[in-house]
């Protein structure tokens, strides 16, 4: 645009944004939807709508840095004789060898292993390097079955039924051919170089009386070791777990629409499911009204990004939560550090979400041996776990501040929310108010 | 060694085929009685033999044992077998074989819908038909039917090889028929044989990937 032009009476459409034009000029020349990896970047209600009420005359709050406020949790308490001990609630998401470097997954581990929390595989299987690398690895039991099989599933220390996740719930996946390394081939049993398909559904059962008989399955296989979780996209969240907790989950994970992907449609990552806020406060609806909280734990994830999210989380009565996309910044995602190299694909640090074509600068979601190795796994840990301890400490400064000795005791009423429709999804009361809009509080 | 299912439950069976069983045990199931899970996760080089029927996910995830159900079986037989062998002497229920990587699965009998789908090495022989949706995603393994295939056999399959004696009622997405060479009669009689069954082999139509959905093409929208 000229600079003789006076841009102040110059009006952009809400409707026609710049965006919203460059898109429709972008489909029309391309022929394709947009695919792209990262999340949900609408505006959506968030945990930044509430705030936690410190103590003060009424409560007495626990001296920071003096006074114990313990962080472990216990996850897979219902049936398996291994349950997982993590000692800070946050764990890292599923992500696959595939998606991302070998270096990022080793990175992933060793992080989470420095803090004693668990990581997760992903579409794709397990690898050594990854199994060697984590105390605590949940296996991941998706539709594809790549690279399933019972030698790792006995190596892994709890599995994960995966039946959706937050970015695509009711979606599958699709691992786009130039990601397709001879090792990511080899594993997936496929040619090299061709798009794989991950199944939406899994191929040996379709309801969650077939999934009880599975579950049974994998446990039997398992000899009842180790903790069975299942994970679902926020969508129909109340039938959704209480379908999993009657399928005989031990875990239950809750994956809200800003949780990350790889590789999925922009239609889909932006107008599918329902943000993590809501998700959370009606899994514990759930899991209360069959008598089950805390009986099967609960993990949500999606758009987790700092200790006050994770405390808001556990407050609404989350066991634990999860972080993937938060985990891959940890690592130096989107980092100004690489903005050349981001402008040479068209991108720009803070904005980069092209996940899914191979060329990421910084080495984590990637298979090209040249930048993979661009991503030292020792480094990319010490910051994952720098990162993780970060979370663990905010987490603990406010629970103390609000006079907990655990952070599983914060609870709903340590909650206010400053906007109508926060307070309406986190059934807490609007700040400075005893009003939560469609719910009549008894009292 | 012989497991009375009433008696002991499947609890008993796996764990002795985990933990105890070595190569060359010999192992008699009795009262099945369509109960799921039976010796799934096998992993030693035993024989199983089970007199009657089975539940779900009968030799599920098999590592080198023999296996022979002497009846009936319920869905996902064998499912993600990895090697050995698996033989129902009945029929089969839906997605017997489903992303199973190795070794031999035989069902004498029919075998219902999306038998061998997502397979991903193992070779399955059907001595009878099979259902709809069969080899949907079928990625590598050979699938032989000595009957009939139901509709859509074969849809989106990568490298998988179908061999069908009978009539195919309809080919799913991208799923062609492909000339029958030297090779696939080596191959097919080899499978037949392994599987203790005759036909002459003139008689069997091979189908594979036109491999032209391999790489999204927008062209090909219609496709999907």
């Amino acid at each position: 645009m000229s600079d003789k032009i006076d841009r102040s009476w110059l009006l952009e459409s809400a409707t026609f944004s710049r965006p919203v034009i460059r898109e429709i000029q972008r489909a029309a020349r391309e022929g394709i939807y947009d695919i792209r990896g990262f999340g949900a970047k609408r505006k959506l209600p968030t945990f930044d709508d509430l705030l936690l009420l410190g103590a003060s005359m009424s409560r007495y709050p626990l001296e920071g840095y003096r006074e114990k406020c313990d962080t472990r949790v216990t996850l897979g308490t219902r049936f398996a004789a291994r349950p997982l001990e993590i000692a800070t609630p946050v764990t890292i998401a599923g992500m696959s060898f595939g998606a991302l470097s070998a270096q990022a997954k080793e990175g992933l581990a060793r992080g989470a292993t420095e803090v004693g929390t668990s990581t997760t595989t992903g579409d794709g299987g397990m690898t050594p390097e990854e199994r060697e690398h984590s105390k605590l690895l949940v296996y991941q039991y998706l539709p594809s079955r790549y690279g399933m099989n019972p030698d790792d599933l006995r190596k892994a220390d709890a599995v994960e039924i995966v039946v959706g996740q937050g970015a695509k719930p009711g979606g599958g996946g699709m691992l786009l051919g130039q990601k397709i390394s001879d090792r990511v081939a080899e594993m997936r049993d496929l040619p090299k170089g061709i798009d794989q398909r991950s199944a939406c559904r899994h191929p040996d059962w379709t309801g969650p009386d077939d999934l009880e008989i599975k579950i049974q399955e994998l446990r039997e296989i398992t000899d009842w070791q180790v903790p069975i979780y299942i994970k679902v996209g926020a969508t129909r969240t109340f039938f959704d777990v209480q379908l999993a907790v009657k399928a005989g989950a031990d875990v239950v994970v809750v994956d809200g629409m800003q949780g990350g992907t790889a590789a999925t449609q922009d239609v889909f990552i932006e107008h599918v499911g329902i943000p993590t806020l809501p998700a959370v406060r009606i899994a514990v609806d759930a899991l209360k009204d069959l008598g089950m909280h805390r009986e099967v734990q609960l993990i949500v994830s999606g758009g987790i990004r700092s200790g006050a999210d994770v405390a808001k989380a556990l407050a609404l009565g989350a066991d634990a939560v999860s972080i993937g996309t938060a985990a891959l910044i940890a690592m130096g995602d989107n980092s100004p550090e690489f903005e050349k190299d981001y402008n040479e694909l068209g991108s720009s640090a803070g904005y980069y979400d092209d996940y899914q074509d191979g060329q990421d600068p910084t080495g984590i979601s990637t298979q090209d041996p040249g930048l993979g190795a661009r991503l030292d796994p020792a480094m990319a840990g010490r910051r994952v776990a720098n990162y993780l301890r970060v979370l663990t400490l905010e987490l603990q400064t406010l629970a103390r501040a609000a006079g907990k000795t655990n952070v599983r005791n914060l609870e709903p009423e340590d909650l206010v929310a400053l906007t109508v429709e926060a307070s309406a999804m986190a059934r807490v009361p609007l700040a400075g108010t005893d009003w939560i809009p469609g719910f009549e509080q008894k009292r | 060694m012989e497991f009375d299912l009433a008696e002991t439950g499947v609890r008993e069976l796996n764990r002795f085929l985990h933990d105890t069983a070595s190569s060359g045990s010999r192992v008699e199931v009795g009262n099945p009685s369509g109960r799921h899970n039976i010796a799934v996760g096998a992993m030693h080089g035993c024989t199983v033999r089970i007199n009657g029927h089975v539940g779900y996910y009968c030799a599920g995830m098999n590592r080198n044992a023999d296996i022979v159900v002497r009846g009936n079986a319920g869905p996902g037989l064998a499912e993600n077998m990895m090697s050995g062998t698996v033989r129902v002497q009945g029929n089969a229920s839906q997605y017997c074989g489903a992303t199973a990587h190795g070794g031999l699965l035989v069902v004498e009998g029919d075998a219902s819908a999306r038998c061998g789908i997502s397979l991903k090495g193992l070779d399955i022989v059907v001595g009878g038909s099979i259902g709809h949706m069969s080899a949907f995603m079928a990625q590598t393994g050979r699938l032989v039917v000595c009957g009939d295939a139901a509709e859509s056999l074969g849809d989106s399959i990568y490298e998988a090889r179908i061999y069908v004696r009978g009539k195919a009622a309809g080919l799913g997405t991208d799923c062609i028929e492909k000339p029958m060479e030297g090779e696939h009669f080596e191959e097919l009689g080899e499978l037949l044989d392994r599987a203790g069954m005759s036909h002459p082999m003139r008689e069997f139509r091979r189908y594979g990937s036109a491999r032209r959905l391999y790489n999204f093409d927008v062209d090909n929208a219609s496709a999907y």
